[in-house]
Parts: structure tokens; C-alpha cells; sequence
């Protein structure tokens, strides 16, 4: 029981940082095609600004928890995906400098050096996490030991790379709507505009993707093999998923800037977590052997830790989310040209 | 090189570069947060221009700070997945605990305070300042427990071949990891008054802005006074815990080869590790070591010569770093006293400034001696008498650790010389005028 509790923690984790540093990678991503004038290069920073760091500290969070709730997992997994894994660091430490010292400059030249880096340091990360993400689904090959037998093309595989499409798309689609969230007049049409002509690609890999995840991964598998115990996430993640890519294409028609935000925040979560339920009982698939597979009993913690670090994160987040929301709603109002000054920090 | 000494250095690279950032980080939050309280206490518009000089520099360090402890989180994963099999049961929690604890707070409040300074009121503005040096604080406390636990392990039992957690509360509350977190958090602490009272002194030479870096000298110096003293008593228990749990560190730590009782101390002493022994020995301080270790001058010191050799550490680096920290720990003290006395006046002695303007880097030296000590010196084992460092690292491929590190180093120093760029330029800005 309280592996299977841990299992759907780690899940939500990382779908609740996917949902949050989303849309600041969306937005980093973005800002070269949609972000032209300095101003306009403000206002985008801005909207982003007083966010990403609490958000990226969910990722540092999730990867804690993988660490503390299924180590043998957390050693697996991130020395089998050694090379992405450090792309990914590196790439953050570049969006954070890049973020911090941008604000701190003047010269032209600086600026756009701190442009060049929010570009790739959120690009590379988009990408990136879809593709790791897209291999724990499919499994990698591990031998008994838990020792990666493939190489970084290994994990380049088509599918992952489908997987990294879809995350970048979801991300600047997610970005999109969160600067139509924090600006105002024609940047806030414009950033419309980008999200609509987002989402077709968005439902085109989507779908491609979920069509793929069938022939390339066991994911569904468990959904069919177990309908009773799947009962309820098989309702709550279609619609999750399906109700958000649709719901916010309606709310953004009807310029309703928050519920269109909303509802791609939950086509993200959703995608997650169909990844995620449909692996159970499984972490980490092997794909040299089923019985080399890390999975929630074999790769956990003892009941003593889980059971402590059960109650630190029940009494902790939700403090953290409460203040984290006092945080969006105090940074709540929107951005423009004649507020900018004000806004900025020094 | 092999995927061991790679990944060594490679971690060693991102903890040092790391720690350059975060003494700063601990100890100037808290002085930003009093210099924020004194302005909401007497409305006296210094202290907010103080606050906000103080605080750029600040967002520029932290920043770095954050950045480059992500990755030391992952790493234990990437290149160090055995030692994390094995221990993660214990060790994990630590590093969960801290993110959702501490780190949180921090890197929300952070955000709140930098964007915050005209939207929030002068006293939330002062008590979101007051959380983030919480809790970096907080959050040094559940890092240093982690590595107490690898210098000194505790509450664990081994059961299905790893070490699985049996008493949470012995590794929280062990002494050790209380004495590091002491000692550690005082060494931030001196480095942050000496910084700001040596960034002070460069304007007072100037002859500018006087009122406002008179007041920021006494405090930064009183703080390097205060926690520079709390060291040196605190240092000497500190060696005692070391002699009681870690005996090769200690052994290692003084180029001490032979057992005896009645050991001596040398106040010079050049190590000769491959003869086992010694080249020169000066200045002999009879039943000194004995004395310094357990209390009393005829008790036995157990010498290198008694450890196997392979459980032994590299003698010359951990002596070395070990006595260049003693020397200045010594020397702080003496110079923080100097200043504080002389805090009233001290625009007048200009030499005084110079030299602490000069003498800057020596904090952060003494705290990256004191890491090597705590690091070299519990080698071989990456847990102290439960893990060899050569059985904890991933078995990877070494051309991407290679990469990995080149990519590292050469990341980590250009973000350090703009970082130092930024903080100089900053500096060399000045405070704003009032009117702002």
C-alpha cells in the first residue's frame, strides 16, 4: 500500500513540475519568434520572472523524492540516462543565469547573449524531458544489475524523439497561454494567436503519439488487462487529456485567457500520468528481460522511510503550495508597457 | 583516468565551485534581513539604500548558488549509482527533506523579495527576506546532516544487502552532524562579515557614501568578530569528535605516523607519505596532540602506521589543507578584534581597509581547506568505515564522464567570471540616491 501510494506521489510530482516550469521552458522557447522589441523582451521575462525559480525547485523536489522513495530507481535510471541527464543540468544552468543576470545587464550585447542562452537553456530541456520520459514508458535496456547495456543513440530511438516533439509542443503551447495570461493588448493577441496555431501540430503529435505508445510500449496493456483496478484513471486520464487539448482550443477562441491556461495544464498532467499509471507495477521497464524491470516493490525504499518521508511531504506541500499560490496571486496582475518600470525588480 | 577519478573530480569541481557561492548566501541573507528590520524599526531611509546595495550583490551570488547546486543533487545518481543503491534508503530522505523543507521557501521567497521591493509593504518585504535566510539556513542544516551521516554514519542497519534506516532521529540529532553544522554555518558567517566590512572599507577609502558604509562595516565586522571566536572554541571540539570517530582523519590531519601516548604536536612539519614518515619535524609542543584530542596529556594517539594502508588517506593534501585552515582560523580572530575596536573611527586608518580589502580571499580559502579536510580526509571510504568511494561509483561509459567534466569546468568558470564581472560592477555602482 504505501508503495503504491509513493508510486502515484512521484507521478504527480513530476506532472505538477512539468505544469509548472512548462510554461517557463514554453515561454523560453518561444521568445525569439514571438518577443521582438526590447519592451516586448521585458514584458515576456516578466511574466516568467518572478515564477521559475519556485517552480524549477519542484524538479529538484521530484528528482529528491525518487531519490529517497525508490533509490534503486533513482541510481538506475539516472546513470542509464547519464548524457541527456547532464544535457538537461547544464541546459537549466544556462536558463538560470541567463534569467538572474539578464535583468542585471544593459549592454545590448549582453542582452542578447542572455537571449541566446534562455533559448537553448529552455529549448534543450523541452525536449529532452519527452524524450527520457518517452523511454521509461517504452524500457530501456538494463540488464540484472541495473547497469544501462545501450548508448546515448539507444536512447534517441524514433519514439523517444516523438516523445521530446510532444513535450516541446506541449511546453510552448503551455507558454503561450501563460503569456496571454500575464500580458495585455496586442502581445497578449499575439500570444493567442501562437497558441492557436499551436494546437494543431499539438493534436497532430498527440495523437500520433498515443497511436505509437500502442505498438511501442505496454502501456495500455495494463489499462485493458486490469479494467476494474483502472477503472478510474481510465475515465479521469482521457478526459484529462482530451478534455484539456479541446477545452482550451474553446476558451481561447472565447479569449478567456485563464481557463484556456488551465485546461492545457491539465492536458500535461494528463499526459503524464497515462504515462506513468499504465507503467504500474513497473518504474523502470527493462527491455531485455521483464524480470530485470525496476518496479515499486523492488526499487523502494524500506516502509520506514517511506512512512517517514510520507509524513514530511503530506505536512510540507501543501504549506508549499500555499504559499507558492499566495506567490501567483500577489504576481497575478498583468504586464504591459506602461506598468513594466514598475514591475521590475531593481 | 578511469570513470572513478573522473567522476571524483567532477564532483569535487561542482561541491567546491558550489560552496564558493553559498557561505556568502547564508551569511549575507541575515544581514540583509537585520538591515531590512532596522529600517522598518526606525523608518531611517540608510538602511533601505543599505539594503538594496547589499541586496543586488546578493541576487547575483544566490543566483549562482541555485544554479550549480542542481546539479550535486543529480550527480549522486549519474555518478555515483552504487553508492546510491546502497545508501539511498538513508540518504535520499535527507536530500527530499531539504528540497521540500527548505529549498521551497527559499527559491519562492527569493522571488518575492527581488520583485517585491514596491509592491510588498517595508515589513513583508523585511519578513520575506527573514524567510529566505531561514531558510537557506534550514536548508544547510539538512545538507550538512546528509554529509555528517557519510563522515559519521548512524541509525542504520544493513538488511537485504544495503543499509536501510532504523532510528531517523539518531542521524538528525547525531553530535557530529550538530558540530559541522556549527562549525560550517560559523565559517559562512565570518566570510560574509569579512565581505561586507572589506566592501565597506573600499568605499570609506573613497571618502564616499561614509554614513551609510560605516554602519554596514560595524555590522559586518562585529559579525566576523563574534562568529570568528565561536570558531576557534567550537574548531577545538570539533578536532575531538573527529579523534573520536574518524581516528585515520585525525592521524592523517597531523602527519601523525607512530602510536604513542604522551603524543607531541610539531609546529612545522614537511610529510614524507611514501617512507611513512615525516621529513622534517620542528618546534616539538610535548603531549600536545594527546592533550588536543582526548583531554589528556598521556592518552594514546593512534599513528598511520596502525591503519591498513589501503584505508588510509591522502596524508600530504589532508595535513596540508588542515593546517592552512588552523592558521587562519587563528588569524581571523585577530583581525576581526582589530576592526570592531576600532569600528567608530576606522575611516581613519586606511591601511586597516586596504589590507581587509586585500585579505578577502582568505576566508574563502580557509572554508574550501576545511571541505578538503572533511573530504580527502575520510577517503577511501565515501561512508566512513561502511563504503569505499571505489565501490560506490557507476559502472558508465567514461567518454561521456569526460565530456561531462570538460563541459563542467568550462560552464562553471565562465558563469564564475561573469558572476565576479557582475558582483564587481555592482560594487563599483555604489548605492543609489535616496530619492529612489
Amino acid at each position: 500500500m504505501l508503495n503504491n501510494i509513493w508510486f502515484i506521489l512521484w507521478g504527480v510530482l513530476w506532472a505538477v513540475y512539468f505544469v509548472l516550469d512548462g510554461f517557463d521552458l514554453g515561454i523560453g522557447s518561444l521568445m525569439p519568434f514571438v518577443a521582438k522589441s526590447e519592451e516586448e523582451k521585458r514584458i515576456a521575462y516578466y511574466a516568467m520572472g518572478p515564477f521559475w525559480n519556485g517552480n524549477e525547485v519542484w524538479l529538484i523536489t521530484a528528482g529528491g523524492v525518487t531519490f529517497a522513495a525508490f533509490p534503486t530507481a533513482y541510481a538506475v535510471l539516472f546513470s542509464s540516462f547519464y548524457a541527456p541527464l547532464m544535457i538537461i543540468l547544464f541546459a537549466l544552468i544556462i536558463r538560470g543565469v541567463s534569467l538572474e543576470f539578464r535583468e542585471r545587464s544593459n549592454d545590448p550585447s549582453w542582452k542578447k547573449l542572455w537571449d541566446i542562452g534562455t533559448f537553448v537553456g529552455s529549448f534543450v530541456p523541452a525536449l529532452l524531458f519527452g524524450v527520457a520520459f518517452a523511454n521509461i514508458f517504452q524500457g530501456i535496456p538494463i540488464d540484472e544489475n541495473g547497469v544501462f547495456k545501450g548508448s546515448l543513440l539507444t536512447l534517441l530511438n524514433p519514439y523517444a524523439l516523438l516523445g521530446g516533439l510532444l513535450f516541446l509542443i506541449l511546453f510552448l503551447y503551455h507558454g503561450a497561454l501563460w503569456l496571454a495570461v500575464k500580458t495585455g493588448d496586442e502581445f497578449q493577441e499575439r500570444s493567442f494567436k501562437v497558441a492557436k496555431l499551436l494546437w494543431i501540430p499539438l493534436a497532430v503529435v498527440a495523437v500520433g503519439f498515443l497511436i505509437a505508445t500502442w505498438f511501442k510500449t505496454n502501456l495500455y496493456y495494463n489499462y485493458l488487462m486490469k479494467p476494474l483496478f483502472y477503472a478510474v484513471p481510465a475515465v479521469i486520464i482521457p478526459v484529462a487529456v482530451l478534455g484539456g487539448l479541446f477545452g482550451s482550443i474553446f476558451y481561447l477562441q472565447k479569449r478567456k485567457k485563464w481557463q484556456a491556461w488551465g485546461c492545457s495544464a491539465l492536458t500535461i498532467a494528463g499526459v503524464t500520468m497515462f504515462g506513468v499509471i499504465g507503467l504500474y507495477p513497473d518504474l523502470l521497464p527493462s527491455s531485455i528481460n521483464p524480470k530485470y524491470s525496476l518496479t515499486v516493490f523492488n526499487a523502494s525504499s524500506s516502509p520506514l522511510t517511506l512512512k517517514i518521508m510520507l509524513g514530511v511531504v503530506l505536512v510540507f506541500i501543501p504549506v508549499v503550495i500555499a504559499y507558492q499560490f499566495w506567490t501567483y496571486r500577489m504576481f497575478s496582475h498583468t504586464v504591459n508597457k506602461e506598468n513594466l518600470a514598475y514591475e521590475e525588480s531593481y | 583516468m578511469d570513470v572513478l577519478l573522473l567522476s571524483r573530480l567532477q564532483f569535487a569541481a561542482a561541491t567546491f565551485f558550489h560552496f564558493i557561492f553559498v557561505p556568502l548566501t547564508l551569511g549575507l541573507s541575515l544581514l540583509l534581513a537585520i538591515m531590512e528590520t532596522k529600517y522598518v524599526r526606525t523608518g531611517d531611509e540608510t538602511y533601505r539604500q543599505m539594503a538594496r546595495f547589499w541586496g543586488k550583490i546578493f541576487l547575483v551570488n544566490f543566483a549562482v548558488g541555485v544554479v550549480t547546486g542542481i546539479t550535486l543533487e543529480f550527480q549522486f545518481g549519474t555518478n555515483w549509482a552504487r553508492y546510491s543503491k546502497y545508501v539511498g534508503d538513508v540518504f535520499g530522505s535527507l536530500l527530499a527533506i531539504e528540497a521540500s523543507v527548505a529549498f521551497f521557501l527559499e527559491s519562492t521567497f527569493i522571488a518575492v523579495w527581488a520583485f517585491g521591493w514596491k509592491r510588498l509593504s517595508p515589513k513583508a518585504h523585511a519578513v520575506s527576506i527573514w524567510l529566505v535566510a531561514l531558510a537557506s539556513n534550514i536548508s544547510a542544516y539538512w545538507i550538512l546532516t546528509a554529509n555528517a551521516w557519510m563522515q559519521n554514519p548512524v541509525g542504520y542497519v544493513i538488511r537485504g544487502g544495503r543499509a536501510e534506516l532504523a532510528n531517523f532521529w539518531d542521524i538528525i540529532s547525531q553530535s557530529f552532524a550538530i558540530h559541522e553544522i556549527v562549525h560550517t554555518l560559523s565559517a559562512a558567517y565570518i566570510l560574509s562579515g569579512f565581505f561586507v566590512a572589506a566592501i565597506s572599507g573600499y568605499y570609506l577609502l573613497k571618502k564616499q557614501h561614509m554614513d551609510l558604509f560605516k554602519r554596514s562595516f560595524a555590522i559586518g565586522i562585529s559579525m566576523a568578530l563574534i562568529f570568528s571566536l565561536v570558531e576557534v572554541v567550537q574548531g577545538h571540539i570539533n578536532g575531538s569528535e573527529v579523534a573520536k570517530y574518524q581516528p585515520t582523519k585525525l592521524a592523517a590531519m597531523e602527519s601523525f605516523w607512530e602510536t604513542r601516548d604522551h603524543a607531541p604536536q610539531y609546529l612545522f612539519i614537511i610529510p614524507d607519505e611514501k617512507n611513512e614518515r615525516n621529513k622534517i619535524e620542528l618546534g616539538k609542543l610535548p603531549s600536545m596532540l594527546s592533550m588536543l584530542a582526548y583531554h589528556n596529556p598521556a592518552a594514546t594517539v593512534k599513528g598511520l602506521k596502525d591503519f591498513p594502508k589501503d584505508e588510509r588517506p591522502p596524508v600530504t593534501i589532508t595535513f596540508g589543507a588542515f593546517r592552512l585552515m588552523i592558521g587562519l582560523g587563528f588569524l581571523f580572530p585577530v583581525i576581526a578584534f582589530w576592526g570592531w575596536i576600532k569600528r567608530k573611527t576606522i575611516e581613519e586608518h586606511p591601511r586597516f581597509l586596504k589590507i581587509l580589502l586585500y585579505i578577502l580571499p582568505l576566508p574563502y580559502l580557509a572554508i574550501a581547506a576545511g571541505w578538503t579536510v572533511a573530504e580527502v580526509g575520510r577517503q577511501p571510504w565515501v561512508v566512513y568505515g561502511l563504503v569505499k568511494t571505489k565501490d560506490a561509483v557507476s559502472i558508465i561509459d567514461k567518454t561521456q564522464v569526460m565530456i561531462s567534466l570538460a563541459g563542467l569546468v568550462l560552464l562553471y568558470s565562465v558563469i564564475g567570471l561573469i558572476a565576479a564581472y557582475l558582483i564587481v560592477k555592482f560594487i563599483k555602482q555604489g548605492p543609489e540616491s535616496t530619492t529612489t
